[in-house]
């Protein structure tokens, strides 16, 4: 039997030894204990160290608010996890835990010199301390900082577990599994509602688990439960442990995160570690109880100082004794029970100190009879011990004033300052809270969600109020459905039904400013920090709480709040209310990564769309890039080439031979109807109405405010029929523009429009011999100037294929653009590749692609524009059908400022070296000017692996359609480059080579 | 997440099966060349701020790909209807959250 265990005490299963490790060091424990309890068993207190000032730490509660006693906690491999709560963390066969914040040992600790400059870490210690100099950041302040912040290690490997998510859907969900909640399920479930129940804990009960001694109905504590527990089940209620409701959200979708492997030694193989719940529930119960307070006073902090409700958990669940000679201090009649508790396992309680001067006499007389001392009207000013609380130091109050103080030797402090209900679920629902002067704490007011809160955590104390307001918070959300049932009826005996007073930080007669009275432990924030952010000019409570940090480590203030804000409040002269509470935000308590992701990991975490070539690229070893949601072929290097020796080679070819591009990924849309060219007309820029069937042209689509947003070519398969093509990364935005237009502004056109991206693999050939690759696999179309000019389409049988072929270019060779249905496209590739070898055919990837375009100055939309440029801009104003009433974009390209002087227009640029230009890069008239100089445009295209024998750019530039042979300066962090201003089409501008 | 009700489907499901088009009721002149600058710019960038009600547009986009109309609350963030496009504002008193 370990040291602190008491035989006979706690829900743990002493025939199942478990051991594992902490710090390296074995203990063993119990199955069915936690980490905390099981060190606890052996009189270990330590468990890490603190935050900012490195001060050693040990439990302070039993449960999913813990703020100190954090661990790493390993698995092998992968499977490290910081900040786990030791309180929370159950032991299995071989775990491995360790504290954390230590360095080099938890005994020994370097940082603690952080704790002897206390005066220096105040509040607001950053923001004041590492303002300047300014140079001092890099390379002193912020690797100090790093180095020193941080809450544990960050595991570095891949998670190997795998993460589930589910949607659930029930008339009640309730939240917490303590007697409110099994009574609130019950009643609902009685009534015929579908119930789901759900608790944090690895075993339901709530606090009836550290109450065995209470008696309902007749039984115990312990024997009733487990028979309410049985007949929920048998009503069909759904019981989820280790399952916590991390978030409420909009109309009733509750989050829950449930733990299903990190309490078994073995790993199932087909369990996740994790499985997040959407629950969509018709009515929510939540029924979170309440959080014990600590008390606020000099050394509250110390190992062994623990809340009074936890050590009376420690024992009745798990068995443990927290101190053979505790002494109680507190402002709340619950302490009183938890003393009583630990006398009778055998503990020598020191002396209960009750802040009040007046107790219950049912309460005195339990003292009495246990012989243990009571002190009424004391106050705490500090503790003694290094690594482990040894002495209280204690001083009677007469009217405020704090008296002779005397020490009190003891093995740990039970301290409660009252308890605060658990209201986050409900303040995520944006429930608003009425404060209660009596209980000094916040309430739960109204919420606009379906949601019943019970029991403690709106603010009830004692087994039958929690009971019978469970049983009717079950009973109203059955009636909201229409379920009618009876109250029900409980006998509670020995019922431990108590109240308190709540405090600031205790009266001292210590120097406040030499006093480490801790608010928020995780933290390190101390009663002094508060009350010097309301001094340096705090006076809202979410600024208190940002420049002191109180609430906002990873317990989110669950045992700081109330206390910080009885301490502003009082420093600000204002009552509670006025000053307000900070908001609660979900999670609830910290959750993985993992749970939130769930399958959307790796492959899965996006769609990577593959055209119908994509196998054959990635065959013939083609590098890709993403655009869009696809992947593409970006170059197709041989061996021993680099990316520009790459495109340099397929850039040659298509210009002198034949290049082959997979142009499927192309944005596809069909637009039929009667309406069909009035549509085309209306959406836009371009005449459409002239337009003869067999005939393509570009089209350019703007938005209403008459700056580009697509463009593509666009072709007349039939009177009422056109087949739009649109940017890659454009379609669906261009469909949904289409479809706005089409069906709010006008429902009078006939017209239907269906995406057809990916139904149709596009095969481009462009180069000198692509007509002749072509031409003897094509039925129906003779390839000729004549009868199938540039521009031209057409229905027909490519290889025996149906096809819809353009004769179109965006290299500036004689192109074509082979469509087939998506399931022939990989065929048609293969036949080409295969007949194009006597022609030395080249598959060439997008960088050739945006290369051949570029010295053609056909722009790339979101690449040369940016949302902020014209057609007029562009240069492209025959683009636009100026006889048109109307279309998207016209009244917009009439606005004043998209006719001023001096707008940025589309230029070609020629560095003076010949070197090649950086895209994005900042452009200047005067290089001599004084900085911050006048940025006049930027360069949007770049390169110098093309056929025009020199590097190439595209860039707009104020006023640039007019300053054509001007010098303009683009300034490099090294040297500054001279460019001329040059027209956008650097090879054949004549389009001579778009004959055959 | 939000449940609405799509006007055309007659279904209330998840936020995540639509897409949110901006402020409803802003009417695409019928002429828009014959517009002054100022009537333009108000079609064009002008638009509401509301601290509760709001008429604004929503897409069934993962669903019967249907543009309709919604006041929504800006403050609880409550749907209070929903109704196809093309009909007239509905009468604000007349509405309750509880409805789909
Ligand atoms: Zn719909």
């Amino acid at each position: 039997m370990s040291s602190h265990r008491v035989a006979g005490k706690g829900r743990i299963d002493t025939t199942r030894p478990v051991s594992f490790t902490f710090d390296g060091r074995r203990y063993s424990g119990a199955a069915g204990d936690t980490v905390a309890s099981a060190l606890l068993a052996h009189g270990v207190h330590l468990m890490g160290r603190s935050f900012k000032y490195h001060r050693p730490r040990g439990p302070v509660t039993a449960g999913s608010e813990e703020p100190n006693a954090l661990i790493g906690t390993r698995r092998g491999p992968g499977r490290f996890e910081p900040n786990t709560r030791a309180t929370v963390q159950e032991i299995w066969q071989g775990l491995e835990t360790t504290s954390q914040n230590k360095y080099p040992s938890l005994k020994w600790d370097v940082g603690a010199v952080n704790d002897a400059g206390y005066m220096l870490f105040s509040a607001g210690f950053y923001y004041k301390t590492f303002m300047w100099p300014k140079s001092f950041w890099d390379k002193v302040y912020e690797p100090f900082i790093r180095a020193a912040a941080g809450l544990g290690v960050s595991p570095s490997e891949d998670d190997p577990d795998r993460y589930a998510s589910r949607n659930m859907h029930c008339d009640v969900l309730v939240v917490g599994a303590g007697p409110t909640g099994l009574a609130a399920a019950h009643s609902a479930a009685l009534a015929g509602a579908k119930v789901v129940l759900v608790d944090e804990h690895a075993e339901m009960g709530g606090a009836l688990l550290s109450d065995p001694d209470v008696q309902i109905d007749g039984a115990g504590a312990w024997t009733w439960l487990a028979s309410r527990l049985a007949e929920l089940r048998a009503l069909g209620v759904r019981t989820m442990t280790r399952t916590t409701a991390i978030g409420y959200y909009h109309q009733n979708l509750v989050g829950l995160c449930e733990k299903l492997t990190d309490h078994l030694p073995d790993l199932p193989a087909d369990t996740p570690r994790e499985r997040m719940w959407r629950v969509r529930a018709k009515r929510v119960v939540l029924a979170q109880g309440a959080l014990e307070k600590p008390l606020v006073f000099h050394g509250n902090d110390r190992p062994g100082v623990m809340l009074a409700g936890s050590a009376q958990t420690y024992l009745n669940r798990f068995g443990v004794l927290v101190g053979k000679a505790p002494v109680v201090l507190t402002s709340h009649d619950s302490a009183w029970f938890a003393a009583f508790d630990l006398a009778d396992a055998g503990a020598k309680v020191q002396a209960i100190v009750d802040t009040r001067d007046s107790v219950r006499d049912d309460l005195r007389a339990g003292a009495s009879a246990r012989g243990i001392e009571v002190r009424l009207s004391h106050t705490a000013t500090g503790t003694s011990g290094r690594l482990r609380v040894k002495s209280l130091r204690v001083a009677p109050l007469r009217a405020d004033q704090v008296g002779a103080a005397t020490e009190i030797a003891c093995d740990a402090v039970l301290m409660s300052g009252g308890w605060t209900p658990s209201l986050h679920l409900f303040s995520h629902t944006k429930g608003s809270l009425t404060w209660d002067d009596t209980q000094t704490t916040f309430l739960p007011k109204d919420t606009p969600e379906d949601c019943h809160i019970a029991g403690a955590s709106r603010g009830l104390w004692g087994y039958e109020a929690a009971l019978v307001d469970g049983d009717k918070a079950g009973r109203e959300a059955a009636q909201a459905l229409g379920l009618k049932i009876a109250a029900g009826r409980f006998e509670v005996a020995q019922d431990r039904t108590g109240s308190g007073v709540s405090h600031r930080e205790l009266p001292s007669d210590r120097s406040p400013a030499r006093s480490k009275a801790f608010v928020d432990f995780q933290n390190d924030v101390t009663a002094k920090d508060l009350r010097l952010a309301v001094r340096e000019g705090m006076r809202s409570i979410e600024h208190v709480k940002r420049y002191t940090t109180n609430g906002m480590a990873t317990d989110q203030g669950k045992m700081s709040n109330i206390n910080g804000l009885n301490i502003a409040a009082d420093a600000l002269g204002k009552p509670q209310p006025q000053v307000g509470l900070t908001t609660f935000r979900p999670p609830y308590t910290p959750t993985t990564f993992g749970c939130f992701a769930g399958y959307h990991r790796g492959s899965h975490f996006e769609v990577t769309r593959k055209t119908p070539i994509d196998g054959w690229a990635e065959a013939h070893g083609a590098a890709f890039e993403p655009v869009g949601q696809w992947r593409r072929a970006w170059y197709f290097p041989q061996p021993g080439e680099s990316m520009d020796d790459a495109v340099r080679r397929e850039c040659r070819a298509t210009r002198e031979s034949v290049g082959i591009f997979d142009a499927s990924t192309l944005g596809k849309i069909e637009v039929m109807g009667p309406g069909a060219v009035e549509f085309m007309n209306r959406m836009y820029t371009n005449p459409w109405t002239k337009l003869g069937i067999g005939r393509c042209r570009y089209g350019l689509l703007l938005g209403d405010d008459g700056y580009i947003r697509d463009d593509g070519v666009i072709g007349r398969l039939g009177q009422d029929r056109f087949h739009v093509t649109t940017t890659t990364g454009g379609a669906a935005r261009v469909l949904n523009t289409m479809e706005d237009y089409l069906q709010t502004e006008w429902p009078d056109l006939d017209v239907w429009l269906t995406s057809t991206t990916e139904q149709w693999a596009t095969v481009a050939l462009n180069g000198p011999n692509a007509a002749a690759l072509l031409a003897p696999l094509v039925e129906g179309v003779t390839l000729s100037d004549d009868d199938f000019p540039h521009m031209s389409c057409a229905e027909c049988t490519v290889a025996g294929m149906p096809a819809r072929l353009f004769r179109i270019s965006f290299t500036g060779e004689v192109g074509f653009e082979v469509n087939v249905p998506a399931p022939m496209g990989l065929r048609l590739w293969e036949l080409l590749w295969e007949r194009g070898r006597q022609y030395g055919i080249t598959p060439y990837g997008t960088e050739a692609m945006h290369v051949l375009r570029a010295e053609k100055g056909y722009i790339i939309v979101g690449q040369d524009t940016d949302g902020t440029v014209t057609p007029y801009d562009t240069g492209m104003s025959w683009a636009i059908g100026k006889k048109k009433p109307d279309f998207v974009g016209m009244r917009g390209l009439a606005r004043p400022d998209l006719q001023a002087p001096g707008r940025k227009q589309l230029v070609g640029l020629l560095s003076e070296d010949r070197s090649k230009l950086e895209e994005g890069a900042q452009i200047v008239f005067d290089p001599n000017q004084p900085v911050p100089m006048k940025m006049v445009g930027h360069v949007t295209s770049s390169y110098d692996v093309g056929t025009s024998g020199r590097p190439i750019a595209l860039a707009l530039v104020e006023g640039g359609h007019d300053r054509m042979g001007e010098i303009v300066h683009i300034p490099m962090p090294d040297r500054t480059i001279a460019a001329k201003i040059t027209p956008t089409v650097f090879v054949d501008p004549d389009n001579a080579r778009l004959k055959l | 997440m939000l449940l609405i009700h799509c006007p055309y489907c007659d279904e209330t499901l998840p936020e995540a099966e639509f897409t949110y088009a901006g402020q409803a009721h802003v009417v695409r002149p019928a002429d828009p060349s014959g517009e002054s600058d100022a009537d333009w710019e108000a079609f064009l960038f002008l638009r509401d701020n509301a601290k509760g009600p709001h008429f604004e547009r929503w897409r069934h986009l993962h669903g019967c790909g249907r543009f309709f109309n919604a006041v929504r609350d800006t403050v609880s963030d409550r749907f209070l209807t929903t109704y196809e496009a093309g009909l007239p504002r509905p009468d604000l008193s007349t509405l309750t959250e509880d409805q789909p």
